[in-house]
């Protein structure tokens, strides 16, 4: 499993990287690990807001449909619509398959270091 | 072989009767410009084909079919007898009332049934499945609010062990979904729905007994909460069969219900059902019913309307032919033989949980009800195998997987209710299969990820079907 040591973690299992005045989220390797091979992709639209704590898409596998939640508040910048013809990359390279870029950031979680997510994970298996 | 890869030009049958009104042809403007490629075959290319693709299916003839929160009983016969029946069957929907009244006493008894069943004043029987219900049930609740001119009511409460069906009805009715967490024995957790329960709440949707087989002991409480904040409660029919005869969700305090006749009441579910979902209301509801009530004078039955209805939820009065299936079934049981079916059900899950769980790990510990859920997990982390890979090695033996990674609580669930009308021999069977599986995930799981290995089709790529699904038969390629 991978973790990446310049990202930042939710305990919903996103992975947040700041990147000058947005936001980048998306699904973490152990989050897309579990999920097992996701056939589709539920995503917002430019200019949707998002709240802190509250589901902005879905991904479907296989097995069920699970919500990505938002570790931040604000406005949905851009959108990764290549997801939507290739749910497939969430699973080959999770921290290049990016979902959304927020702007307007109002609210942050608190959020997880990589060291604190591993422990985070490990304790979620036992 | 696709039905359009068989047969060739000019072959065809004598099966379908001679056209006895005059035939019309229609203007250009409306007719295709090219005829339709249908199959041209011979009766006994027709007659194989069928039976070749029934072959490949697992029907609740063929074998044993736990499949979990689907209650695949046994649909007896006489129900298909008893539909068939000429003055059910060679009717219109638009005859005159004083013409149908057999029909409508059909309707009439079969309400009053549902109605003493699980303890509601009224009952449409005109949406068409469980999930139409469940979206028609929740515009009843939406009507309710509104005309006491309370809109601010926007949320469903919905426990995070529920059907996946019920946020996606509350999601169609434009309400937000509230999930509401379980507590570490598979009950709600009665503090987070205090917590959530306000004046923003239309209503709260569960199942009872619940979807890892548990009857919530606190369910005149979890009533009480919602009703306390303004809300509605609205019970999944989906499990009735645990309790029926036994207890009412009337009783436990539910306003609104659906119920799966489908499932219960043993019309045919799957393989074009066609499904039926009733949904009962207490008396201040039922003003807001679709479809026709039926009433009874002295002058015989009529058709009416409720006073604020929601409107049509189906064409006409429901799948009326899988009604009448569903009151033979309880004309059949009686009060008493629907009672015992729900404990037989429960008796006959707890049999084989009782004898499976020194060798699977059950999600909830304790007496279950119609059914139980086994969680794979501890399995999947010694072995590599998974509940899907147990659910496939199923199949060799003649047996229906139960249901697979559902609920969602429980990672590797596998959800088994096997009915009350399966023999001991049947369920013995399936005991012994399922122990034979448990130690060969430990002896060779390599067998089991590979399984089915006896079956027409093996392992199909459920990921690449999903990815690229093939919809529809190209004929350019031929």
């Amino acid at each position: 499993m991978e973790i990446r040591a310049e990202l930042k973690y939710s305990k919903s299992h996103e992975w947040v990287k700041e990147d000058g005045d947005v936001v980048v989220i998306g699904l973490t390797d152990y989050a897309q690990s579990e999920l097992g091979d996701l056939v589709f992709v539920n995503l917002p639209e430019e200019g949707d807001e998002v709240a802190a704590g509250d589901a902005f898409a879905d991904v479907e596998s296989v097995k069920a449909v699970s919500d990505v939640y938002s570790p931040v508040s604000g406005t949905v910048a851009e959108v990764n619509e290549e997801l939507m013809d290739a749910p497939e990359s969430i699973n080959e390279s999770p921290y290049d398959a990016w979902f959304i870029k927020v702007s307007d950031v109002s609210e942050t979680e608190e959020l997880l270091t990589a060291e604190e997510y591993e422990a985070f994970v490990q304790s979620e298996q036992e | 072989m696709l039905v359009f890869e068989k047969g060739a030009p000019g072959r065809g049958m004598q099966i379908l009767p001679k056209c006895d009104v005059e035939t019309v042809s229609f203007g250009e403007d409306v007719s295709r410009a090219e005829a339709p490629r249908l199959p041209e075959m011979s009766e006994s290319e027709v007659s194989r084909h069928y039976s070749d693709i029934a072959r490949r299916c697992h029907g609740v003839n063929d074998g044993f079919y736990p499949l979990g929160s689907c209650t695949m009983k046994y649909n007896p016969r006489i129900n298909e007898v008893t539909a068939s029946l000429p003055g059910f069957t060679e009717i219109h929907p638009l005859q005159p009332e004083n013409t149908v009244q057999g029909c409508l006493k059909a309707i009439k008894d079969t309400e009053d049934a549902l109605c003493a069943i699980t303890g509601m004043d009224a009952m449409t029987l005109q949406p068409a499945a469980g999930a139409h219900g469940e979206f028609t049930g929740l515009l009843l609740i939406k009507a309710y609010h509104e005309a006491r001119g309370d809109k601010k009511r926007t949320k469903i409460l919905v426990p995070d062990s529920a059907h996946g069906t019920n946020p996606a009805s509350a999601a169609m009715n434009g309400c937000s979904v509230v999930s509401i967490p379980s507590d570490e024995d598979g009950y709600v957790d009665l503090d987070a729905l205090r917590a959530a329960a306000g004046d923003d709440v239309a209503g709260l949707m569960l199942t009872n007994p619940n979807t890892v087989g548990l009857f919530d002991k606190n369910i005149k409480e979890i009533t009480n909460i919602i009703h306390e904040c303004g809300g509605l409660c609205y019970y999944d029919g989906a499990n009735l069969n645990a309790i029926m005869g036994v207890v009412r969700p009337g009783d436990m305090g539910f306003d609104v219900v659906h119920l799966n006749l489908h499932k219960t009441f043993s019309t045919p579910h799957g393989g074009g059902g066609p499904g039926s979902g009733p949904v009962g209301c207490k008396e201040k509801l039922a003003q807001f019913l679709p479809s026709i009530l039926v009433e009874e004078d002295a002058d015989g039955l009529h058709m009416t309307k409720a006073a604020d209805s929601i409107g049509e939820m189906k064409n006409f009065y429901g799948n009326f032919l899988v009604v009448i299936k569903a009151l033979t079934y309880i004309a059949s049981l009686g009060a008493e033989g629907l009672k015992e079916a729900s404990q037989n059900a429960v008796l006959n899950a707890n049999y084989m949980m009782h004898k499976l769980k020194s060798h699977y790990t059950m999600a909830c510990k304790g007496i279950c009800m119609h059914e139980f859920v086994m969680d794979i997990g501890d399995i999947k982390d010694a072995t590599g195998v998974s509940a899907m890979d147990i659910a496939k090695g199923l199949l060799d033996y003649g047996i229906h997987p139960p249901t697979m990674y559902f609920p969602l609580i429980v990672h590797e669930a596998l959800m088994v209710e096997p009915t009350e009308t399966e023999t001991r021999e049947t369920l013995d069977h399936a005991v012994d299969v399922f122990i034979e599986l448990a130690e060969r995930a430990k002896s060779d799981p390599e067998a089991l990820h590979s399984a089915p290995h006896n079956t027409v089709i093996g392992r199909p790529d459920e990921v690449k079907a999903a990815r690229q699904p093939v919809l529809k038969y190209d004929f350019a390629a031929e």
